[in-house]
């Protein structure tokens, strides 16, 4: 009987372990919670881009990827706690979607040789390659998105912001507190006027910093926010009757779910974006042959061509291009995770594979190496229209400022170093 | 000058947000006072009514996401839509029947238990109503619209600015929301203090043992008070929906309720409002004034030290019962 009892254990635990053959990303979701809402979306579109591999393609290189979702609701102790469950489980590469549980995660990737990608969040010093040999943040960071805010604004004034103030809003955390540096360093450079004004998660109650804007007069707000906080800021701007166009979020805070709850009075609102909107593209015709209509698709279809699920979506690309490079390298295609760090560091994704994978312009061709492993940092602007209910694209890419830019980063990447004794590579 | 009519408008939005805390706290006094529990789940319970108002309103399928992974099938919608005041009604109606199954499957076990039993139950409970909300109605962040007016008041605006030479702002929907609470705590004072059942459930308040030896039914009671916080949860889930959307964070606003209620008394329906006053002026005050000194953020903490600084002086609130036990 216990042999029995014990061979059915083995056969379950069997059926329910990958196959040796397949190649598991572990997926670090959050469906519940305060930002559940953003994360059903981006988990979505992360799930259904390496279904739609698996389906049409068989995978990459023939081996089949697996995304084990575990619930982290965007909670940096689960998310480790994620981490620690799965790792085990030959997990190849992570994305935490968080940039807490990315903070923590980073001393522990490095540990276990674990390549770890965060596109458009995280730890913005992490494309210093030199010194994090094992995080990955393209295609742009969050100095990328405070440096393409402000070069738009510098558009829109003739190239001058002399005099002119600019007020972050930003969410009391981590993520939030990214940007000052950066706008820092810009408002010296251009000779604007930077006004700092924090709000503690989760930021359903704004009434006093909007009363401070509505005071203050700021020509632009710039909002690095998440979740509620970015539907509280974008009514309390209209409530004060704060110009929306004057009111620009990084990415995260340019979702549909950051402007519907507002209507009508969240109509030319903008925010920055590293990747095309809508469907337009000929890649969703396979997602809709191969995943939509064979009823595969995460959560139903239901969010597919939302900003987040694009911004998920965007972010299996990248892997998955960091996976199909890893084979080329290694020669095999069951690849360690080893292996596929030395596949990101040497992936290149050119308008020419763009196109090829069906998603033509919807990113900006970047290269990385052992240095840069952060991408172009490239940047667009979309603006929120209210009646069509939908982004659309007002500016082609912008350049962040890498004059500004790199410097901060090598300096904050060396006192990482200096802090945990690493000694720089790629010389 | 200026500085001054600054932080006049900061107070008048102060006592307009501290209605808004109110609204939540009146919920947690209400539990508190019939049956001594500390409903952890009234957060939630805001949560779950506006959820649920808003899938009624839009006739959203309940359930559908699970139908369809069941069934393979698409539905979303009965694809009707519900007038806002028959949506609130049905709403209201759910909540009884919510409040009716918590008794039955939860309560009812429990009578006799310590608090910190009840207290834990009500933990139980609100994870159990957040995955059952988001079963239901998904986790989508969803518009709320009942007719309620937001954006700034002109009114009150140009009535500031000839005044004062300064235009106060002040939200439309903060001045229908204190109109609502007002009305509100006069219906629950009118019926605690003339309606029999009012009488009964403050029999049970100051004696259970009591009420029931004279024949009040402890569960009928329970129904009622869980079905009254349930209907105030409704309440404040459509005042804070309006403002930034029905979506998971909304049962966070119990945080908010914290404070108020430490500060006010946990047994007392106009201790709720004071507290919620207080809060809501003190903390924005202390954020115009010391905040740009201590770099901003600091109404989440400032809320519970103010608390703290009452509750040295009056361990039991304002307008809380004073508990004395002698040997």
């Amino acid at each position: 009987m216990k042999l029995r009892f014990a061979a059915a254990v083995a056969a379950a635990m069997m059926a329910a372990a990958p196959a040796l053959a397949d190649l598991t990303v572990p997926n670090l979701s959050y469906r519940t919670g305060p930002y559940g809402a953003n994360g059903n979306q981006y988990a979505d579109g992360f799930n259904d881009y390496f279904t739609l591999l698996n389906e049409r393609d068989g995978g990459i290189g023939g081996q089949k990827i697996l995304t084990p979702e575990c619930e982290t609701a965007y909670n940096t102790e689960k998310g480790v706690e994620c981490y620690e469950s799965t790792k085990g489980n030959n997990a190849l590469v992570y994305n935490p979607f968080s940039t807490g549980i990315t903070y923590q995660l980073i001393p522990k990737v490095a540990a276990d040789g674990i390549p770890m990608v965060t596109p458009g969040y995280g730890r913005t010093s992490a494309k210093d390659g030199s010194v994090f040999q094992w995080v990955f943040n393209p295609p742009a960071n969050y100095w990328d998105g405070a440096s393409v805010i402000v070069k738009h604004l510098l558009d829109v004034n003739g190239g001058d912001l002399n005099g002119k103030t600019i007020a972050l809003v930003y969410h009391n955390s981590a993520f939030g507190k990214e940007p000052i540096r950066t706008l820092e360093e810009l408002s010296k450079k251009h000779g604007f006027t930077l006004s700092q004004i924090p709000v503690d998660p989760p930021g359903q109650e704004q009434k006093s910093q909007w009363l401070q804007i509505r005071r203050e007069k700021p020509d632009y707000v710039i909002l690095y926010g998440w979740g509620v906080m970015n539907q509280a800021a974008i009514q309390e701007a209209a409530n004060i009757r704060y110009p929306m166009e004057n009111l620009i979020g990084i990415w995260w805070a340019g979702g549909e779910v950051d402007v519907e709850p507002a209507g009508a009075a969240a109509n030319g609102y903008k925010s920055a974006t590293f990747n095309g909107v809508g469907m337009d593209y000929p890649f969703y015709g396979d997602l809709k042959t191969h995943v939509l209509d064979t009823g595969k698709a995460s959560g139903g279809g239901a969010h597919v061509g939302k900003a987040m699920y694009s911004r998920g979506m965007y972010a299996a690309l990248i892997i998955a291009e960091g996976i199909k490079k890893a084979q080329e390298l290694a020669g095999t295609p069951e690849i360690t995770a080893a292996q596929m760090r030395d596949g990101l560091e040497a992936l290149e994704i050119t308008e020419a594979r763009m196109t090829e994978l069906g998603l033509p312009g919807f990113g900006q061709p970047f290269q990385l190496s052992c240095q840069n492993h952060g991408g172009s940092g490239m940047g667009m602007i979309q603006q929120w229209d209210a009646s069509a209910k939908q982004w659309k694209l007002i500016t082609d890419f912008i350049q962040p400022d890498e004059d500004v830019l790199q410097p901060l980063i090598q300096a904050d990447a060396q006192a990482f170093a200096a802090e945990n004794s690493i000694q720089p590579r790629c010389n | 000058m200026e500085q001054l009519l600054y932080a006049s408008e900061v107070l008048v939005n102060g006592l307009m947000a501290g209605v808004m805390y109110s609204l939540v706290a009146l919920g947690f006094v209400l539990i508190f006072k019939a049956s001594g529990v500390f409903n952890y789940a009234q957060g939630v319970l805001a949560l779950f009514a506006a959820l649920t108002l808003v899938g009624i309103q839009q006739g959203q399928v309940p359930f559908a996401h699970l139908i369809n992974a069941i069934t393979g099938s698409h539905i979303s919608s009965f694809g009707w839509t519900v007038p806002s005041l028959l949506a609130i009604l049905l709403t209201a109606l759910v909540m009884v029947g919510l409040a009716i199954l918590i008794e039955a499957l939860v309560l009812k076990h429990l009578v006799g238990q310590e608090p910190i039993i009840m207290f834990m139950a009500t933990i139980g409970l609100a994870y159990f109503l957040e995955g059952l909300g988001d079963i239901m109605w998904g986790a989508d962040v969803k518009t709320l619209d009942v007719g309620l007016p937001q954006g700034i008041s002109d009114t009150a605006e140009a009535w500031t600015a000839a005044l004062t030479g300064y235009g106060f702002f002040i939200d439309r929907l903060d001045i229908w929301a204190t109109v609502i609470a007002a009305l509100l705590v006069a219906a629950l004072v009118a019926f605690s203090q003339y309606t029999k059942q009012g009488r009964a459930m403050r029999a049970v308040a100051d004696d259970h043992q009591a009420a029931l030896s004279v024949g009040i039914s402890l569960r009928f009671i329970w129904v009622m008070v869980w079905s009254i916080a349930g209907f105030v949860a409704l309440v404040a889930g459509i005042m804070w929906g309006t403002k930034s959307g029905v979506q998971f964070s909304l049962s966070l606003i119990a945080l908010k309720a914290l404070p108020v209620l430490m500060l006010g008394g946990f047994t007392s329906i106009p201790g709720a409002i004071v507290g919620g006053l207080i809060i809501g002026v003190g903390e924005k005050l202390f954020e115009f004034y010391i905040g740009p000194m201590v770099g901003g953020a600091t109404e989440s903490w400032f809320a519970y030290v103010l608390a703290l600084i009452f509750l040295v002086f009056r361990p039991q609130g304002l307008f809380g019962e004073r508990i004395i036990e002698r040997v």
